[in-house]
C-alpha cells in the first residue's frame, strides 16, 4: 500500500509557483549582468559594469539610508508594538481585546497607497497635525513633516505596527501565566516579573516581529515615495525611477540583486546576532 | 491568584499607565483614519482642519471615476484567481510538509517561504522580465502568478497551524473504518481543516487586493489594479476624493473584521489567542 497517498498531487502546484519565482529572480540575475544600451529596452552583452557603478557614492548613500531607516523602524515599531501586544494579550476584558484586535489589524488590509496618503493627510503642510498645532499656538507657521526622514518613519512604523502586533501576541500568548505567579509568589514585583521572565520568554516574537518589519520596511515603496517626495529615498524608489523614468532595466535589475543580498544578509546576522538569546523562549 | 499579586498603590499607578500607554498607542493607529475621514467630507477641494463645510461630492466624483472603477474590477479579477490558486497550491504542500518525507522537502519550503523577506520590488521586477524574455504580454497571468508567489507563504502558514492542532486519530479512526484514502482527505481531514482554510484564503485575498509595489511593476496602463490606480492619483491631484475611497476601504475592512471577529475569532485565525 502507498503510505504517501497523493504526494505528488500534494506537491507539484507548490512546486510549480517555486519554479514561477526562481524563473524571476533568474530572470533579475540575468538582466543584473547586462549591459545597457540606450534608447532600446533591449539588454546587450554580458558586463559586470552595473555593479562597479553600485559603488558610486550616490547609491552607496542610498543604501545606508535605506539600512538605517529600516532599523530605525523596526526599532520604533518593537517599542511601541510591545505594550499593546501586551495588553492584547493579558486583558480579561473581552470588549477591549476585541477593540484593540481590531483596531491593530485593520490597517494591516488598508494596503500601503491608502495609509500613506491618510499620514499625507496627517503631516501635510495644512494637515491636520499642523493645524492643531497652530490652532492651539503651538507654533507660529507649518513645521515641515513631510519629505523628512521623521514623516517617513512615522509612516513606515504604521505599516509595520499591525503585523508585530501579531507576532509579538502570538509569542506571548504562548507564555504559561504560571511562570508569571511564580516569580510574583518568590517576591518579584510586577516590573521585575517581566523583565525577568516574560520579556525574555517572548524573544521568539521579538526576533520574527523585528525581522519581519525590517523585511517589510526594506521592501516599501508607496511610503519613502510619496513622503519622502525624492528628498528620502529607498533603494526600491531608485529601482523603479530607473526602471520607468529611465528604462535602464539592467541597471535596476543590479540594484535589486544587491539590495536581495544585502537583505538576506542582514536578516541572517539577526538571526545569529539573536541567537543567544533564542535558547531562552520557550521550548 | 488574587493574593500574589497585591494590588498596592504601585501597582495601580503601573496599571494606570499601562493604560495610558496602550490608548495612546491606539490614537496613533486611529489618527490617520480619523483625519482622512475629516478630509473625505471637506466641502471643498483644499484641506482644512476642521473642514469649513461639508460635502458628499468627493464619494461621488471617487466612485464615478472611470480609473477606480477599472482597477477595482481588475482588482476583484487577480485577487480571485491569485487567492484560489494560493489556497489550493499552499494547502496541498502544507499536507504534504506536515505528513510526508520527501527528496528537496526542504529547499522547496525554503524557496516557498523566501517572498517572506524578498523585497517586493525585486520580485515585481523579476516577473516583468520574466514575461518580456519568454514573450508573455503584460496581461493579468503575470499579475496573477506574481500574486500567487507573494501570498503563499501565508496561505501555508494558516493551513500549517490549523494541520498541527488536529488530532491524527480522526483520520486513524476513517481510515480504520475502512475509507480510502480519498475519502478519508475530504470527509475528515478538509472539513476539520475549514477554519484555517478560509482563514488562509481570506488573509491571501485581501494581501492580493492591497499588493501595491510588485503590482506597479507588472501591471500596465489597462490591466492595473486598485491599489496602483490611487498611487497614481496621489501622484497627479491633491483632492479629496483619495480620501472618500480611503474611507470607503476603511468602512469595508473594519466591518470585515469585526464580522470576521464574531464568527470566526479572529484571534484564533491569527493564532494570538490559545484555547486550553
Amino acid at each position: 500500500m502507498n503510505t504517501r497517498p497523493f504526494l505528488r498531487a500534494f506537491v507539484s502546484p507548490a512546486a510549480l509557483c517555486a519554479l514561477a519565482f526562481m524563473a524571476a529572480l533568474a530572470a533579475v540575475m540575468q538582466y543584473s549582468l547586462r549591459a545597457y544600451v540606450p534608447g532600446s529596452l533591449e539588454p546587450g552583452g554580458f558586463t559586470l559594469a552595473n555593479f562597479t557603478a553600485l559603488l558610486k557614492p550616490l547609491y552607496a548613500w542610498v543604501f545606508l539610508d535605506t539600512v538605517w531607516i529600516c532599523f530605525l523602524t523596526a526599532f520604533v515599531t518593537l517599542i511601541v508594538g510591545y505594550p499593546l501586544a501586551y495588553a492584547l494579550v493579558r486583558t480579561s476584558n473581552v470588549a477591549l481585546k476585541s477593540a484593540i484586535l481590531v483596531i491593530t489589524v485593520t490597517p494591516l488590509f488598508l494596503g500601503e497607497v491608502v495609509r500613506t496618503y491618510s499620514w499625507i493627510v496627517v503631516l501635510g503642510n495644512n494637515g491636520f497635525l499642523n493645524a492643531m498645532l497652530l490652532k492651539f499656538g503651538l507654533i507660529g507657521e507649518p513645521m515641515q513633516f513631510m519629505f523628512t526622514r521623521f514623516g517617513v518613519v512615522t509612516a513606515l512604523v504604521h505599516v509595520t505596527l499591525p503585523v508585530m502586533v501579531i507576532m509579538l501576541a502570538a509569542a506571548l500568548s504562548h507564555i504559561d501565566r504560571d511562570y508569571d505567579w511564580a516569580a510574583a509568589s518568590l517576591g518579584a514585583g510586577p516590573i521585575r516579573a517581566f523583565l525577568t521572565v516574560t520579556l525574555p520568554l517572548s524573544t521568539p516574537g521579538i526576533i520574527a516581529g523585528v525581522t519581519t518589519a525590517f523585511a517589510w520596511t526594506f521592501s516599501a515603496f508607496a511610503t519613502p515615495q510619496l513622503i519622502g517626495g525624492g528628498r528620502v529615498n529607498m533603494i526600491a524608489n531608485l529601482v523603479y525611477q530607473l526602471g520607468f523614468a529611465s528604462f535602464n532595466f539592467p541597471f535596476a535589475a543590479s540594484l535589486s540583486v544587491a539590495a536581495l543580498v544585502l537583505a538576506l544578509a542582514l536578516l541572517a546576522l539577526m538571526r545569529m546576532a539573536a541567537r543567544p538569546f533564542e535558547s531562552l523562549g520557550p521550548h | 491568584m488574587p493574593n500574589l499579586l497585591s494590588h498596592s498603590s504601585s501597582h495601580q499607578l503601573l496599571r494606570l499607565l499601562g493604560g495610558a500607554i496602550v490608548i495612546a498607542i491606539l490614537g496613533f493607529l486611529v489618527l490617520p483614519a480619523f483625519v482622512v475621514t475629516l478630509a473625505a467630507f471637506n466641502g471643498k477641494a483644499i484641506l482644512s482642519f476642521p473642514p469649513e463645510s461639508w460635502s458628499w461630492r468627493w464619494f461621488v466624483k471617487a466612485i464615478a471615476y472611470p480609473d477606480f472603477q477599472l482597477g477595482f474590477r481588475n482588482g476583484l479579477i487577480v485577487t480571485a484567481w491569485a487567492s484560489s490558486i494560493a489556497l489550493i497550491a499552499g494547502a496541498a504542500f502544507a499536507l504534504a510538509l506536515e505528513r510526508y518525507e520527501f527528496a528537496f522537502k526542504h529547499v522547496l519550503e525554503a524557496v516557498l517561504l523566501a517572498p517572506l523577506v524578498v523585497p517586493h520590488f525585486t520580485v515585481g521586477l523579476g516577473f516583468l522580465i520574466l514575461a518580456a524574455q519568454i514573450g508573455v504580454a503584460r496581461g493579468y497571468a503575470v499579475i496573477v502568478a506574481c500574486h500567487v508567489v507573494l501570498v503563499l507563504p501565508f496561505v501555508m502558514r494558516s493551513v500549517y497551524v490549523s494541520l498541527r492542532n488536529l488530532d491524527p486519530r480522526l483520520e486513524l479512526a476513517a481510515a480504520s473504518l475502512g475509507a480510502p484514502p480519498h475519502r478519508v482527505l475530504l470527509t475528515v481531514t478538509l472539513p476539520l481543516l475549514a477554519p484555517g482554510l478560509v482563514g488562509g484564503w481570506l488573509f491571501a485575498a485581501i494581501l492580493s487586493f492591497n499588493e501595491f509595489t510588485a503590482s506597479l511593476f507588472v501591471t500596465s496602463q489597462r490591466t492595473q489594479t486598485l491599489p496602483v490606480a490611487l498611487y497614481n492619483y496621489v501622484r497627479e491631484y491633491a483632492d479629496p476624493s483619495m480620501a472618500a475611497i480611503s474611507v470607503i476601504y476603511i468602512m469595508v475592512t473594519a466591518a470585515l473584521l469585526i464580522f470576521a471577529n464574531s464568527f470566526l475569532g479572529l484571534a484564533k485565525v491569527l493564532n494570538v489567542e490559545h484555547s486550553r
